[in-house]
């Protein structure tokens, strides 16, 4: 075993170089053919099962399983992907534990679910391996839809909106498609480079261009996207951080956990990522999981995620919050930031409050405790930037979507987490994308034949 | 602590649990294995007649098809009676015998269907000290192309002529093997029994193909792209060697002619279902073949234990007692009413008792309640027909509840009778003649 380097402060190559591979691989190995029949072979077949009412995209679960087990595992990628276009990346950062496999009547059975999301892989991998398409695009329509945000919901959009026929165009600020995915799952549940050849696969069906660095509110706007196109879907996400409303939160060493997981992503040699010795993570999501167990997995000695409430309440499942506990990251409840604590202009620890809950409303207790760290991540949330979303309804900070996905301006249609029904899972905006695309098309379809002969016809034409 | 020591038509043997005439049976090591291992005797592949020695093919001999996990479930076989020469046999078979005095040890012979052939070989059998012998009238692929095995197991008259001989020309207990592939399995055991068998055992293999190649278009197993039908075994075979070891138990003409029972099986549980419908002793072979002789053991303590549970001091106080249940249909009580229950603590919510219910059979399980999903038997649809309890996944979550004779059959909306009646004296049986005074009516017609 190679020993961990010591290094006080923030500081980067904390570990023996070969170490950092092994920490970032595959959090799961991906099943072999053998394990693959196995574990179909656990499948019951249940009648409306329960398994695929609880995916957000629905997907035959009992039907893929049972071609898996045939040997037909192209057959499960098709039923997959006729649901779910990002199967592949669903399969590996899905709560499974909390959708499907909860669901799985072998969960209540044995306490041990059919692993439906590596048999999801098994058969997504197989067809992106074999580079097989399900779907042919629909003669050219001529109608043209522009994308904002080439995340899940954009993705899945574009795809079924390409499927129909239309010319769709994605727009996206960052540097490479794939919004979250990209740029906000955990490295090890989506490495080598998995997020952009599935961005490869997805739009390989055709007329889907894809324009980076084009950032909506900076590089045009939706009135400029209303003049140009037929329809518009935005999938944009949360930009924005919610702060830590706690003093002295500018100091050197305070940071977002969206960016520290970006970084880490795009990083070519993670040797040069620099982490702090003591790490706090401040939140109870899964950015705040991310965060904390890539924070140690890079070196840190010692990682706390701190959370105002109790265990229950915490966005990440109990499985996530296992795995962070597993890496050595300690997570305590019940404590909210009051004060970063700094020497020198440099964050050397935290202050925080405890908490308590006093007729449902969490309230701070008066008494503190510290914990040193050199290195504090912001996890309590994200937020829409109101400038992205100019004349549309929002409810809660988020953007007012119907059933269909149309937002409250005619001729735009919105998904994923910037939206009010949005709940922060990659499965749920590939869903709303999937909707969307439909939606769409149909509204497009509405408009008569004639209609669509007269050049120069526009949303608001 | 129970006795399972077994002695059949004089064979005496540790337990009632013998290998059949098979490969594991071949040689003097297997078998010596097999005793260490703890098996009570075994029946020692089939011996041809002396000359050249039989050649088995050099490709596959096996073919199997799997349940869940790949567990097998069926296999079968081209191989064909011992390979090896006939005095190795006799050498290995004698010196087996002397080194193991208490295990039984009987051996399977098929020579051609010629007197002399039989006088020729029973007199160097004997000489081995072999406790008995088994006529493989049985195997259904190669030696029966040449006027043996299942060609003689199917013509009742070969099966009498033979045992006859044997009986004449040994002091030898005479087992002699039955084929399944016949229609009625009585007729070739009537003729083993007016031959003079001393006992028969079945079943032999069946005829089978298992699966094809859908690559090469070859059945399975292939010698080089061209496949033979072979002989079926294991697990999957079970219920129809079980019918059959009752059918000759319960016939009047064989009634009380010992039967070695064989046919999958794997466990005690098998062994003491062959025992109870009839046999009085088991024969195994795939099971071993499959798991290796070590299954014995589970098979001794199995049968013991459940023996002591059940008070059954020895083998002869539950063989055959499962016999005088076997009955033609029509002697079914048609006033037994039974219906499906669901444990809904058990239940897991599969749904897979309704969607069979509902796609193939009655209509008889719901599949929502209050607006939550909830499986539960409508009485006024079920027919008591047995399909959820078999398609359930969970053991005992779905039984068969007899309504008590004085309640209400929602579904016919008859009060249950407490009286026996069959199809012989159902109305709707032309063939009923209605006993003068007696106007119940035991069932409506469906």
């Amino acid at each position: 075993m190679s020993q961990p380097v010591v290094k006080p402060g923030i500081a980067a190559g904390r570990l023996a170089p070969d170490r950092y591979r092994e920490n970032f691989s595959d959090l799961h190995a991906p099943l072999d053919r053998h394990e693959a029949l196995v574990e179909a072979d656990r499948c019951y077949f249940c009648f409306d099962a329960p398994c695929m009412n609880a995916c957000p995209t629905e997907i035959d679960i009992p039907l893929f399983i049972r071609e898996i087990s045939t040997g037909n595992p192209l057959g499960a990628a098709e039923t997959i992907f006729e649901q779910n276009i990002l199967g592949g990346m669903c399969a590996r950062v899905c709560p499974t534990e909390e959708l499907c496999e909860e669901a799985c009547v072998r969960e209540a059975a044995e306490g041990k679910p059919v692993r439906i999301g590596l048999l999801q892989r098994y058969a997504t991998d197989a067809a992106m391996d074999a580079n097989a398409q399900f779907f042919t695009r629909a003669p050219r329509t001529g109608r043209r839809i522009a994308v904002v945000g080439a995340g899940p919901a954009g993705l899945a959009c574009a795809h079924g909106l390409a499927v129909h026929g239309h010319d769709v165009t994605i727009f996206d600020g960052r540097p490479k498609a794939g919004g979250l995915n990209e740029y906000g799952i955990a490295s090890y549940k989506s490495p080598d480079g998995f997020a952009q050849a599935e961005i490869d696969y997805v739009t390989a069906i055709g007329g889907i261009a894809i324009e980076l660095g084009q950032m909506l509110g900076r590089d045009f706007t939706l009135s400029d996207l209303e003049a140009r196109f037929d329809a518009v879907f935005l999938g944009i996400g949360l930009s924005g951080v919610n702060a830590l409303r706690a003093e002295g939160e500018e100091a050197s060493g305070v940071e977002d956990a969206v960016d520290f997981i970006a970084e880490l992503r795009q990083a070519n040699d993670l040797s040069l990522l620099p982490i702090g010795q003591r790490v706090v993570v401040i939140g109870g999501g899964m950015t705040a999981i991310d965060a904390a167990i890539q924070a140690k997995l890079l070196g840190a000695e010692e990682v706390t995620i701190c959370y105002r409430r109790g265990k229950g309440e915490m966005n990440a499942s109990d499985w996530e919050q296992d795995l962070a506990t597993s890496r050595g990251v300690v997570i305590r409840h019940w404590l909210a930031p009051l004060r970063v604590l700094t020497e020198d202009g440099r964050v050397s620890g935290i202050e925080l409050e405890y908490t308590q809950l006093v007729d449902g409303r969490l309230q701070g207790m008066g008494h503190t405790t510290s914990i040193p760290a050199d290195q504090i991540f912001k996890a309590i949330g994200q937020t829409l930037e109101p400038r992205h979303a100019e004349g549309l309804t929002l409810i809660g900070g988020r953007i007012e979507i119907d059933a269909e996905g149309r937002t409250s301006r005619p001729g735009i249609w919105a998904g994923g987490d910037c939206v009010a029904t949005g709940d922060d899972l990659t499965v749920t905006a590939v869903a709303q994308g999937r909707d969307a695309a439909q939606s769409i098309h149909l509204a497009l379809a509405a408009r008569s034949a004639p209609a669509r002969a007269q050049a120069g016809e526009r949303i608001h034409g | 602590m129970a006795d399972i020591r077994s002695n059949f038509v004089g064979i005496k043997s540790p337990n009632p649990f013998w290998l059949a005439s098979a490969p594991p049976t071949d040689k003097a090591y297997n078998v010596e294995r097999a005793f260490k291992a703890g098996w009570g005797g075994v029946v020692w592949k089939t011996l041809g007649e002396e000359g050249p020695p039989i050649v088995n093919v050099n490709g596959p001999r096996y073919g199997a098809i799997w349940g869940a996990d790949r567990r097998l479930l069926g296999l079968n076989n081209i191989e064909l009676i011992t390979d090896r020469a006939l005095q190795i046999n006799l050498q290995e078979i004698k010196q087996v015998k002397l080194a193991w005095p208490d295990r039984a040890l009987v051996v399977s012979i098929m020579v051609p269907c010629e007197e002399e052939s039989w006088k020729a070989i029973l007199p160097v059998v004997e000489e081995t000290g072999a406790d008995g012998i088994e006529l493989n009238f049985g195997c259904p692929h190669g030696m029966s192309e040449r006027g043996m095995g299942s060609a003689v197991g199917q013509v009742p008259e070969y099966i009498e002529m033979v045992t006859r001989w044997c009986k004449q020309y040994t002091r030898m207990p005479v087992i002699v093997k039955l084929t399944p592939n016949i229609t009625d399995i009585r007729y070739p055991a009537r003729a083993a029994h007016r031959g003079g068998a001393d006992a028969v055992s079945l079943i032999n293999t069946i005829s089978s193909i298992v699966s094809v190649d859908l690559d090469s278009f070859s059945p399975e197993p292939s010698i080089n792209g061209k496949g033979s039908h072979g002989g079926y075994c294991g697990p999957a075979v079970k219920p129809i060697a079980l019918n059959m070891v009752a059918e000759i138990a319960r016939d009047p003409e064989t009634a009380g002619l010992p039967i070695s029972g064989i046919g999958g099986i794997t466990t005690w549980r098998d062994a003491a279902e062959f025992m109870a419908l009839g046999a009085g002793n088991v024969q195994v072979c795939t099971a071993a073949m499959t798991y290796g002789f070590k299954i014995v053991e589970e098979m001794i303590s199995g049968l013991s234990n459940w023996m002591d549970e059940k008070g059954h001091a020895d083998l002869d106080a539950f063989a055959g007692r499962a016999v005088r249940n076997v009955t033609d249909w029509q002697y079914l009580d048609l006033n037994y009413i039974a219906k499906a229950r669901i444990d809904q603590d058990l239940c897991i919510s599969c749904g897979r008792c309704h969607i069979a219910c509902e796609d193939t059979s009655h209509q008889a399980i719901m599949k929502e309640k209050d607006g939550k999903r909830h499986f539960e038997v409508m009485d006024d649809e079920c027919v008591g027909c047995n399909l959820c309890v078999n398609v359930c996944p969970v053991e005992d979550c779905i039984t068969m509840v007899p309504l008590e004779p004085g309640m209400l059959d929602e579904r016919t909306g008859r009060i249950v009778e407490d009286r026996y009646a069959n199809w012989t004296m159902h109305p709707n049986n032309p063939s009923t003649r209605p006993t003068p005074g007696d106007v119940s009516v035991v069932e409506p017609a469906e």
